[in-house]
């Protein structure tokens, strides 16, 4: 029987929405508040869902142990209590939550083989989410 | 198509314990969830039944109906109990959050009337949840 497991963690980072390619108006009007100079902060739920067969010995389609520790060792590591636009990850990017989504999906793909990723969600704020499914 | 979503809660215990591992291997795969005396959740679950909008009376299911089934054949047998001891579907096989849900959608799914079943969802804390769609 397959079945689809989802876990969620939560990291809080600053960041700041500036394109390098736009001019000040342009990045004004593109992103608004989120254009503010000195950035601003969000408290990030990372929504993980993974999928396969569950396992008939142990119940479970991967160990939770498994994935929390890869989760903590590779994406909060990185990101909690960082600021993004500072990171190597968003040289050339704006860390929009859409980019950071596909950023975390892209880390738990390559290095996360204990079961099939399914999709990647990121809740910015309570009225914003973002998912990714590869 | 239209979805529709009815939640209900639970309280159970349970215990991660397989007796053909080792003592070791219990802790080493399942860790405090293998806690001798078991442990208890305030479990969340969600059924999504699919179908089309009965044009007289503009359901997809008699909601009514629906909680009457979630409650006959799911919540009087699992709230407030001891999983491992007292649901007959965890006397023999492990009550991870996986086979609740599996176990809950084969107790549901031949019992409702007009829709189909799409998704059974349980969630075992707000931040962990499995989602079982009755794929083999």
């Amino acid at each position: 029987m397959k079945a689809h497991l989802s876990r969620r963690y939560l990291f809080s980072a600053s960041h700041r929405l500036h394109s390098e390619s736009m001019s000040a108006q342009e990045n004004q009007e593109t992103y608004g508040k989120c254009n503010n100079p000195y950035g601003h902060g969000h408290n990030y739920i990372v929504e993980v869902t993974v999928s396969g067969q569950v396992d008939a010995t142990t119940g479970m389609v991967c160990n939770l142990v498994d994935l929390d520790t890869f989760i903590d060792r590779e994406v909060l590591a990185r990101f909690d209590h960082g600021n993004l636009n500072t990171l190597q990850e968003f040289a050339k990017e704006v860390p929009t939550t859409e980019n950071l989504c596909i950023q975390i999906y892209e880390i738990v793909q390559r290095g996360f083989p204990q079961a099939h990723l399914e999709r990647v969600r990121l809740e910015e704020t309570m009225m914003n989410s973002f998912e990714y499914a590869g | 198509m239209v979805y529709l979503t009815r939640k209900a809660e639970f309280s159970a215990s349970h215990l991660y314990h397989n007796p053909e591992f080792t003592p070791e291997e219990n802790r080493r795969v399942f860790g405090k969830c293998n806690n001798p005396n078991g442990h208890g959740h305030n479990y969340t679950l969600e059924v999504t039944v699919k179908g089309e909008v009965d044009p007289r009376s503009g359901f997809v299911v008699d909601l009514k109906k629906l909680k009457e089934v979630m409650h006959r054949e799911v919540l009087d047998a699992m709230d407030h109990r001891f999983l491992n001891k007292e649901v007959p579907e965890f006397l023999h096989q492990i009550p991870t959050t996986e086979n609740i849900a599996i176990a809950i959608w084969q107790r549901l799914a031949t019992k409702l009337e007009s829709a189909k079943l799409h998704r059974v969802r349980v969630y075992e804390t707000p931040d962990l949840f499995v989602d079982f769609y009755g794929e083999l």
